[in-house]
């Protein structure tokens, strides 16, 4: 059997889901090579990023979507617009800060935006020093990165000490 | 442990053995968690990095159920052994390939890995010989309490675990189980499968070696859904659905006997005779023809070879133990040589 992308013969034999239904293909090793290579990448996550343009086309204006974009995280400082790029957040707290966006997100891929599994057992710490610890690690990399490092000094003993309460 | 002392030895979900091990190669679930108090990974830098590194190899060498875990610092290791930490499926391609302050802890029978600094601070997997889920939930969800005693996770009453990603959020929990199906391949009924399963929100695909190449006739099954289900849900959701598959597969197995016995018994030893016989061989070859061998003996068709010894076979003429057993570094062409001997070697049929 020759490849179906070029003359060679092919010794892959591939059948992939597409978003239309089912692809069968017929592939030598280097082309193959290159038509899994993309796959590999995600093995495990669906393309997030999809369903949230598809989203966010339907629902907002270009100024809307502009806006939203440029939504900064206080806490760990990622926007919306970079997620919406990576599809990764940057924090805890973005799940919070990005509460309204997310949702239908969630229901769109999940089916639901309400956990009932498993919940750890024993306390968490309080929304409160979480959000302090990782807006002082903040500080901190700053103050490294501004080699003042006596300040980090301070910024990582206050770290300790809210540690050490939990 | 070394990674060297790891060449030589096989992981327990190597051994073909647990319910449906002549079609269930292994069964997996994996947890992902994050810390409450730093970042994500992506909004990491290299001292948070390396400062989720070492609170959490501190704190867990502090528990006496998780003291036993070795930790393998990924970071430093060479490309060769990251490839084979790899092929071994104890860290993912993504982790292999990252940059910065990673590592993963193991146990002595590579059933437990934990991943430190993958896309979540933590990845923790547990694999199981055969089909093995209620076994794999308990082991899990025991290795997570005790972690969960040492470090406080990003949890969200409404939504959760946290994850860095959303469609991992809530339980965090992806449930796999890598099945062997050759005789759905030959009977194109393959397509059929995966557009059920995609149905019923299941999620199948091909198992990879090497960077790209596909693994003979091997499917994942795994769950799509994270949020909105219990993690027991979510087990069954997996677990109802392959003996089903496994039924099918079955079933195209008869169907291939009954149709033309010559013709699979040909395919099946010529197969293996390749195997024994050829001087170069690539990975991908090697994949396709052991497949036909595993189901050959499953099928009574081959006498003198066993599932575990096939099931490891796999593993190790994947490029990188290859060169760990050779113990050096080999060009491809040159590993297509090595591998071939490996064949020859372990391959040698009692008849001649
Ligand atoms: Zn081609
Ligand atoms: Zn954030």
């Amino acid at each position: 059997m020759k490849c179906q992308k070029c003359s060679k013969s092919a010794t892959f034999h591939i059948t992939d889901l597409t978003g239309d239904g089912l692809l069968a293909l017929h592939l030598c090793p280097d082309c193959a090579k290159h038509y899994l290579q993309p796959e590999v990448e995600d093995t495990e996550t669906p393309k997030i990023t999809g369903v949230l343009s598809d989203q966010l086309k339907l629902e907002q204006t270009a100024e809307e979507l502009q806006e939203l974009d440029s939504k900064k995280c206080p806490i760990c400082g990622i926007s919306f617009g970079k997620f919406r790029q990576a599809g990764r957040l940057g924090c805890p707290h973005d799940y919070v800060f990005f509460g309204a966006e997310l949702k239908p997100l969630l229901e769109s891929v999940h089916g639901s935006t309400e956990h009932v599994g498993k919940r750890p057992q024993r306390g968490a710490y309080d929304t409160e020093s979480q959000t302090e610890l990782i807006r002082l690690r903040g500080e901190m990399k700053l103050a490294v990165s501004e080699e003042n490092y006596e300040k980090a000094q301070e910024i990582r003993d206050r770290i300790r000490s809210i540690e050490d309460q939990t | 442990m070394e990674i060297d002392d790891l060449a030589s030895t096989s992981g327990e979900w190597l051994r073909g053995i647990g319910p449906q091990s002549d079609i269930v190669m292994s069964s997996r679930i994996r947890l992902a968690r994050n810390l409450a108090d730093f970042p994500f990974i992506r909004q990491c830098n290299d001292i948070d990095r390396a400062n989720i590194d070492s609170t959490v190899r501190q704190r867990l060498g502090s528990n006496k159920a998780l003291r036993d875990l070795t930790f393998i610092d990924v970071a430093t290791l060479e490309a060769l052994d990251r490839q084979f930490l790899v092929e071994r499926q104890l860290i993912s391609r993504e982790h292999a390939n990252s940059d910065g302050a990673r590592a993963v802890a193991i146990d002595g029978q590579e059933q437990l890995s934990l991943m430190v600094n993958e896309e979540d601070h933590l990845r923790i997997q547990v694999m199981k010989s055969g089909l093995d889920l209620d076994g794999a939930w308990a082991q899990i969800n025991e290795l997570d309490d005790q972690i969960e005693q040492q470090l406080t996770y990003a949890f969200h009453e409404q939504f959760g675990y946290l994850t860095a990603c959303p469609t991992n959020v809530g339980t965090g929990m992806r449930v796999s189980v890598l099945v062997h199906l050759p005789a759905l391949v030959i009977t194109n009924q393959i397509e059929k499968v995966f557009r059920s399963l995609q149905k019923i929100n299941l999620v199948v695909r091909g198992l990879y070696g090497e960077g790209t190449q596909a693994m003979g006739d091997f499917y994942q099954v795994s769950n799509q859904i994270t949020l909105g289900k219990s993690e027991k849900e979510l087990i069954d959701q997996v677990g109802d659905v392959v003996p089903v598959v496994i039924d099918y597969e079955r079933k195209a197995r008869k169907f291939l006997i009954e149709e033309d016995q010559n013709e699979l018994f040909d395919q099946v030893s010529r197969a293996y005779g390749m195997l024994q016989t050829a001087r170069r061989i690539s990975s991908e070859e090697t994949m396709h023809l052991l497949s036909r061998v595993r189901m050959g003996i499953n099928l009574g068709l081959i006498g003198d070879l066993e599932i575990p010894q096939v099931n490891e076979l796999f593993i190790q003429t994947q490029p990188a133990h290859l060169q760990k057993i050779h113990q050096s570094a080999l060009s491809t062409d040159e590993r297509n040589i090595e591998r071939a001997n490996f064949l020859h070697r372990n391959l040698k049929s009692q008849d001649n």
